[in-house]
């Protein structure tokens, strides 16, 4: 117990990645164990898919080592990442809009049974296992696996896509801006969804730049600002207004802050009309 | 009881004044892929047995259209999987007449035992469906362009090849009576032996899609072909083991055309590449990839055969046809993107609500 406490599930040791010319992150070191959420907080072009590409075994990073469970890790393809129980689920969540929920759900892992000379897909048992998960998760409303996963609201999605890389038995769980597109209520929910996975010992990366929704579930929290660790802090540690000036950049909030207030001043304490 | 009490308020907001057990049953078959090529179907059937009369209902009427169906099925079931996956199938419109001439050349003009030739014919298909999915994995090009390539460059070596070897476009064939009676027959005097063959394929192909592993990595293929790779699925060698599903039964329609007419033509089989989509997408498949089914595809080629063989028991000029079917084309879509739209919005009650008002 007290060694998957204090063990990282995932360790980054200096991460360089550049494409060509172009530096995309710079010595990027994080960590995080299991029954942890790590939240990576950035601007737009942060270099935050960057580092969820290499996470997830899209990119190779050109320098800097991987540990898993502290193994030295590198991987080759997507589906070798997952193979070693890292799940990316990506902002729409499941992306086979048009299959069923408990076709979706066991996409290229499908239950099959024998009937005579044939394999079959086992249709009834991959919708039961599907609901069930969700189920589990707090997504009471779908009760039939043959429902089309385009129906589903964005929450329930997350949800589905979320379910799926739990029983699949991924360890390190990527979430790539799951509320961004999300009204309040489903945001609120996909939280809750977060804390559940958090609580099954899941080691979760979230990857947002609403800074409400990362103090709500974070542990740990790293900043990224073009492609640089600006900041890596505990829960606690930073209050939001601080994180929001740091994640927006301080200095340009501040420099724009000042100009108003020059403007004002030399306007009779008006302030810039919008055009 | 439990079971009608849990479902009846879903269902209920789709057919409103009917009742529960009713709504149900009709709300679940509305919301499957088939259902507008279904009402399709019932719609032409009745038109043309109210224009055509007595000779459209006989059982020779019923063999006209059914013989054209079950040529065009066969070939509209793997044209469906691909278009299912995401692809299109041009080539098909060259590999009937190549097969054709192969199979014609092979064990007519050298006078080789038929499955010699049947195994050539049959082979050719398959080494064509091979190339057609190969080029695409390998160049990521569009399907409609590469398999529009081997359309030309296969029709071309067939028409050149067939004038060196056999010195004509057009080469005898007389086959053996087993051959004959399996391939090429009719039943009754009537009904074409390839019928049998249309089930056959229409089975495996249902087989495939609903009840196989194989048919999830289909829809997945053609949903996202990114997720589909990283989920596991392989997804290259599925698509060319696809592409040689459609270039296998492209091969076995010009096969058994040659040994049916005991002779084989060059230049037969271009109505194929469009019939063969038109039948597909009347099915209720999206051309985009993605969604459709099997019993949609059977139920679109049926309709389409009765509109193409219809109109001669009616008194109209054969010409209306291609009107007919352009409008039916339309129509099909429509009312399948409505049915889809349908059964997308049905996890959704509150959605669904405001929809029906």
């Amino acid at each position: 117990m007290t060694t998957t406490m204090t063990t990282p599930l995932l360790k980054l040791t200096g991460i360089n990645k550049s494409f060509g010319p172009v530096d995309v992150l710079h010595d990027i070191s994080l960590e995080v164990k299991a029954g942890e959420v790590l939240c990576l907080l950035g601007d737009n072009g942060a270099g935050k898919s960057t580092l969820i590409r290499i996470l997830s075994g899209v990119h190779k990073p050109t320098s800097g080592e991987m540990l898993l469970k502290g193994q030295p890790m590198a991987f080759d393809t997507p589906r070798d990442a997952s193979d070693h129980g890292i799940a990316t689920v990506h902002q729409f969540g499941g992306t086979f809009p048009l299959m069923s929920i408990g076709r979706s759900f066991f996409v290229g892992a499908e239950p099959t049974k024998h009937w005579g000379p044939f394999e079959v897909f086992d249709r009834k048992r991959a919708n039961e296992i599907a609901v069930r998960e969700m189920r589990q998760l707090g997504i009471t409303r779908i009760d039939d696996g043959n429902r089309l996963v385009g129906g589903l609201s964005g929450g329930e999605r997350q949800a589905l896509a979320i379910a799926r890389a739990v029983h699949f038995g991924a360890s390190v769980l990527i979430l790539d801006e799951p509320t961004a597109a999300l009204g309040v209520k489903e945001a609120a929910h996909v939280l809750r969804i977060i804390l559940q996975a958090r609580k099954k010992g899941v080691a979760v990366i979230f990857i947002t730049h609403n800074v409400v929704h990362a103090l709500t579930v974070g542990d740990h929290f790293a900043v990224l600002i073009r492609g640089a660790k600006a900041a890596d802090f505990r829960k606690g540690e930073k209050t939001r207004e601080e994180i929001t000036d740091l994640m927006a950049g301080g200095e340009a909030m501040a420099e724009l802050e000042a100009e108003i207030e020059s403007y004002m001043a030399s306007h009779d304490g008006h302030p810039p009309q919008a055009a | 009881m439990t079971s009608t009490s849990t479902t009846a308020p879903v269902t209920g907001a789709t057919t409103d004044a009917r009742g529960a057990p009713a709504g149900a049953s009709l709300g679940h078959l509305l919301r499957r892929p088939e259902t507008g090529s279904f009402i399709g179907l019932v719609s032409v059937f009745v038109f043309f047995s109210v224009f055509g009369g007595a000779t459209f209902l006989s059982a020779s009427g019923a063999a006209s259209w059914l013989n054209v169906a079950a040529e065009l099925g066969i070939i509209a079931l793997p044209v469906g999987l691909l278009m299912i996956a995401g692809h299109l199938d041009l080539s098909v419109g060259s590999v009937i007449p190549a097969s054709s001439m192969t199979v014609a050349i092979v064990s007519g003009h050298y006078g080789l035992p038929m499955p010699v030739g049947i195994a050539a014919a049959l082979g050719l298909g398959l080494a064509i469906g091979f190339l057609n999915g190969y080029l695409i994995v390998r160049t990521d090009l569009p399907s409609f362009v590469v398999t529009l390539a081997t359309l030309f460059a296969v029709a071309g070596l067939t028409l050149g090849l067939s004038v060196i070897v056999a010195g004509s476009t057009s080469v005898a064939l007389k086959s053996d009576p087993v051959t004959k009676m399996v391939f090429g027959d009719f039943i009754d005097g009537k009904f074409e032996v390839i019928l049998l063959w249309w089930i056959v394929t229409a089975l495996f192909v249902g087989y495939i899609l609903s009840h196989s592993k194989y048919g999830n990595w289909i829809l997945a293929l053609g949903g996202d072909k990114v997720s589909a790779r990283n989920a596991g699925i392989p997804t290259d060698k599925l698509n060319i083991a696809l592409y040689m599903g459609s270039g296998l039964c492209a091969a076995f329609v010009g096969m058994c055309q040659a040994i049916l007419y005991n002779s084989a033509q060059v230049s037969a089989g271009q109505s194929f590449i469009f019939n063969s989509i038109i039948a597909v997408v009347i099915g209720g498949v999206i051309l985009t990839g993605g969604y459709g089914s099997v019993l949609g595809i059977v139920l679109g080629t049926m309709t389409f055969s009765i509109v193409n063989q219809g109109i001669y028991y009616t008194g109209f000029d054969a010409n209306w046809a291609s009107l007919i079917i352009g409008v039916l084309l339309l129509a099909a879509v429509l009312l399948n993107n409505t049915f889809r739209t349908m059964a997308l919005t049905h996890a959704t009650p509150r959605a669904k609500g405001k929809a029906s008002k």
